[in-house]
């Protein structure tokens, strides 16, 4: 899961790295009281799970009351790339000399953690100039390791004890959290050569939650995403109107482009795992009725044991028990296709021999 | 280097040649049950199954069931085992294998922690063994042997070789090649989770110099950089047997998790662009659809005479 920025701090202040003071709040009551707290000047910023909040206004640089009152209400109300704000955090101002890069990342093809560092941070990852990158291996960050990075980044003194600190600390939590990445960007070096981590993303491995129950208030399901879950499926809500169901992440995936190609908009991505029952599509188009905006469902089942007749039982029962009122475009491979046809003969769900077939009309309908 | 040939089919002078032993980690259970009875229906030579406290019963009255896998391999000298059980008894079921001399270890489960793959993966370095998967759809030499959940209809035995991070892409584009004429030599099912036992580029060592080897086809998505590194090493290799890629989540949104734990695009980490710029460069045809496949195979075959 990816936590928040305060999320993420939470946890960097529990393995003692360095932070403003902050504080989170959902409503404008609350952040009043923490207004008070902290004594301007402080910044708002918008807590949402995607980058590019500062371009986006997310982040707000607040002098006193009057223009807490106009700039608190302003950012809560932002959408971020379809994110709406889930808190709003606000941090004493800083008074920064320099802004450094810090990360730490699970590197797929080495097999390893992997550090990048850059004595040029505060922009996005991809414009870090003069990146530092170092495989690390399994285990925690040593000594010699971090204070190489330091080196390399030219610190020096105060500032290049507290990044060493900063880099160990890091790693400990990465570690101990079964974290994929941990990023510091900016890490700043403040007047005073202390090192402060300014912002803070964090993502955990999913597989790995049932061993982090500390890690439980920091997942947020939507209640579709709940069930979804609970039914063993996987399930991305997008902003299109035809919702794409399938068996097996790579044919979903592979359903959505080829839907996008032919000039459709996917609302969701809803993968019912490998086998496919008259239960799971059942369940799967009780998700789909609860969501908005949706005209049509495309479904694509490649089942080389999966009966398709067992497949349009769940389609009957879906029309006859009132849950959906939408054309389904289904592509449905495996066994007694002719039979399923037939059953599906006058009703709204329709069967193509190809997926091709089956996008165009869905397509074609949602357009009508 | 391992010959994975000679693990799964071995040499004509093996007593045990093209019937290699397999033995199965949570036969009993319902997954496990389901997918034994298919692999033998196929005829793999499935020669014991593994349930801790069941040792001593019989699977379908024909396979012994042992307590642990050291004695499961005592009794048969098996070199492949094939993984069943939840992703939470994975590491120990892998370590189990491990320690006990299995030199293919196929693992099924999906959701194992990173941590654990990459535990298993250093013990496996130590004792040179193979890893499939996690999250895999399996191994197989179509019509000789399945270490696997494919279901047995879209692949026919031939002479091109697939390796594919998703199931069903992997079974929808041999069916498709099979219709095309196009058998399989072998395919190998890297897995949809971040860190894969074989990755794309171990799977392409295991296939490109098999003799009769008339063309390749990787079936990738989005997610990490495996396709690059391999579209490099084609490069770097000169290998020059007919080559086509599909990539699968070129619509997908950014920093997403699209049902696959591997599937997530980072900034323009694990982007499709990435991928399909690369396989340019490499000069292999990126297909836009499945079905796209084996026309391009063919195009590719017909310019290669």
């Amino acid at each position: 899961m990816r936590l928040l920025e305060f999320q993420a701090k939470e946890l960097f202040r529990e393995y003692g790295i360095n932070l403003l003071d902050s504080k989170s709040s959902t409503k404008i009551e609350e952040g009043r009281e923490h207004a008070k707290e902290l004594g301007y000047p402080f910044v708002i910023k918008i807590q949402v799970p995607v980058g590019g909040r500062g371009k986006a206004g997310g982040i707000q640089k607040c002098q006193n009351d009057d223009e807490f009152e106009i700039k608190y209400p302003q950012v809560m109300d932002l959408t971020i790339k379809g994110e709406k704000a889930r808190a709003i955090l606000l941090e004493k101002m800083a008074d920064i000399k320099k802004e450094l890069y810090l990360s730490l990342f699970l590197n797929r093809s080495k097999r390893c953690y992997t550090i990048i560092a850059s004595a040029e941070g505060g922009v996005e990852i991809e414009s870090v100039k003069n990146q530092i990158i170092k495989e690390v291996g399994l285990g925690e960050v040593s000594d010699e390791v971090a204070r190489e990075v330091a080196k390399e980044m030219g610190l020096e003194g105060k500032t290049a004890e507290g990044f060493v600190d900063t880099l160990k600390k890091l790693s400990k939590l990465t570690i101990e959290k079964e974290a994929e990445l941990a990023e510091i960007n900016p890490l700043a070096i403040m007047q005073d050569d202390a090192i402060m981590a300014l912002d803070g993303k964090f993502v955990t491995d999913d597989n790995s939650n049932f061993r982090h129950p500390e890690l439980q208030k920091y997942q947020e399901k939507s209640e579709i995403e709940e069930r979804a879950e609970k039914s063993g499926f996987s399930l991305v809500e997008l902003d299109g109107d035809i919702a794409v169901v399938g068996n097996g992440a790579g044919l979903v995936m592979s359903t959505l482009d080829m839907l996008s190609d032919n000039g459709g908009k996917p609302a969701c991505f809803l993968d019912v795992g490998g086998g496919a029952t008259t239960e799971s599509v059942y369940e799967a188009l009780t998700l789909i009725s609860k969501m908005d905006k949706i005209k049509g469902i495309l479904v694509n089942l490649y089942g080389g044991i999966v009966k398709t007749t067992v497949v349009a039982e769940a389609f009957l029962k879906a029309y006859e028990n009132n849950l959906i009122d939408l054309p389904v475009f289904s592509r449905l491979k495996g066994t007694e296709s002719e039979k399923a046809t037939e059953m599906l003969q006058g009703s709204r769900t329709k069967i193509f021999d190809s997926i091709e077939e089956a996008i165009n009309a869905a397509v074609m309908e949602v357009k009508k | 280097m391992i010959d994975i040939f000679d693990i799964l089919k071995g040499k004509p002078e093996d007593s045990d040649y093209k019937k290699k032993g397999v033995i199965i980690q949570g036969i009993t259970g319902a997954y496990g049950s389901l997918h034994a009875r298919n692999m033998m229906a196929y005829g793999t030579n499935v020669v014991a199954g593994v349930t801790p406290g069941k040792g001593g019963q019989k699977f379908d009255d024909k396979v012994p069931i042992y307590n642990t896998m050291q004695d499961a391999v005592d009794a048969t000298s098996a070199k492949i085992s094939i993984i069943y059980v939840p992703a939470k008894f994975f590491l120990d079921a892998a370590k189990d294998a491990l320690e006990a001399g299995i030199k293919l270890l196929v693992a099924i489960p999906e959701h194992v922690p990173v941590r654990d793959t990459m535990e298993v993966l250093n013990l496996a370095n130590e004792k040179g063994a193979v890893i499939i998967g996690p999250n895999t759809p399996g191994i197989m030499i179509p019509e000789l042997i399945k270490v696997g959940i494919m279901p047995p209809m879209p692949f026919k035995a031939g002479k091109i070789a697939v390796l594919s991070k998703s199931g069903t892409l992997l079974y929808e584009i041999s069916d498709a090649l099979t219709n095309a004429g196009f058998g399989q030599s072998i395919t190998i099912g890297i897995g949809g989770d971040p860190i894969n036992g074989t990755r794309m580029i171990d799977a392409f060592d295991m296939v490109k110099d098999i003799p009769d080897l008339e063309g390749m086809v990787v079936v990738g998505e989005i997610g990490g950089d495996s396709e690059e590194i391999l579209a490099q090493r084609i490069i770097d290799s000169g290998f020059n047997k007919p080559t086509v890629a599909y990539i699968a989540g070129r619509a997908a949104p950014k920093e997403k998790r699209m049902g696959h734990a591997g599937a997530i695009v980072m900034g323009t980490y694990g982007s499709a662009e990435s991928k399909v710029s690369m396989f340019n460069k490499a000069n292999i045809p990126v297909a836009k659809r499945p079905a796209e496949v084996p026309v391009l195979l063919a195009g590719k075959m017909e310019k290669s005479d």
